[in-house]
């Protein structure tokens, strides 16, 4: 029951990015490119889909959190961290820029996998790669002496 | 470069849609919907017991464009322009940037400015600026 819901909410989201047109990496790249403001081409429906998605959220969120627990599972697992690391900089530059060469991030690149498109597979083999190589990186003995460990609970 | 049009109704829809996606999947599982750090935890190391409902949530986004399909006969346009080599580049720094930040667009652009995170803030802004700059120097450099 529980894998079905978390199908099930996976499919709205998908659907919510095809509705908000965020499936089509044009679409991104035309927001992210803020020449374009001057041009007359900037396209500014990205921002619109993130302020419907955090109002929801923002409003969700706070009803849900009341509850004791969740539906299926025995507590919230919710982040805890607040101090501003090197990491929560540098993680974010380096997907800004892998979003900005192609136009997708990785909600959409996997929604895309449905389009049938040769394009989207290629993008989501090399996304899982890069994924499964930080994981790698950030476990290696060596490297956790430097940096400070990721916050799982945060994505 | 392909021109696209400004649809502030239906981005607000789709985006209410992800918001509620977001919701109900802290309602169901407790936890974030974060769509790198679930896509990320399809692979090893395993650390908890989630890997069937991670899979479910990835599949549910997939099928979204055949559901379409199969209830309006179409699906809306989708132009991906890179060519292969920008979308090998462009996906490695995605998947390997978006798990080193612990985030990306949904876990730290929906899910923690809607609580509020600095931490996901100073991450938002930062993917953005440098999505931003990308686009930009790609596009207008010369």
């Amino acid at each position: 029951m529980a894998i079905l819901v978390q199908f099930a909410i996976g499919l709205i989201f998908g659907l919510g990015l095809i509705v908000s047109g965020m499936s089509n990496p044009a679409k991104v790249l035309n927001f992210l490119d803020v020449a374009g403001i001057q041009a007359g081409t900037w396209d500014a429906s990205l921002a619109f889909v993130m302020a419907g998605a955090v109002a929801v959220t923002f409003v969700g969120f706070s009803r849900v959190l009341k509850l004791p627990r969740p539906f299926f599972a025995d507590r919230f697992y919710l982040p805890t961290r607040r101090d501003i690391d090197p990491r929560i900089v540098a993680g974010p530059a380096i997907f800004g820029i892998g979003w900005g060469l192609v136009g997708f991030c990785p909600g959409p690149a996997l929604t895309a996998l449905g389009f049938g498109s040769l394009s989207a597979v290629i993008f989501v083999v090399a996304m899982c790669a890069g994924m499964v190589l930080a994981r790698f990186i950030a476990q290696l003995p060596s490297s956790t002496r430097y940096i400070t460990p990721a916050d799982p609970l945060e994505t | 470069m392909v021109t696209t049009s400004f649809t502030p109704i239906a981005s607000l829809v789709g985006g209410a849609m992800i918001g509620l996606a977001a919701v109900l999947l802290m309602w169901a599982t407790g936890r974030i919907a974060g769509v790198s750090g679930i896509a990320a935890r399809l692979f090893p190391p395993y650390e908890d017991s989630e890997l069937a409902g991670r899979l479910a949530f990835v599949a549910g986004l997939a099928a979204a464009p055949v559901l379409v399909r199969l209830v309006t006969g179409g699906l809306p346009e989708q132009t991906i322009a890179a060519g292969p080599a920008l979308l090998i580049i462009g996906g490695l720094l995605t998947g390997l940037g978006s798990v080193w930040g612990s985030g990306c667009t949904s876990g730290h652009g929906v899910c923690g400015l809607s609580r509020l995170s600095v931490r996901s803030l100073v991450a938002t802004i930062t993917f953005m600026a440098a999505g931003m700059a990308t686009v930009v120097l790609m596009r207008h450099w010369n």
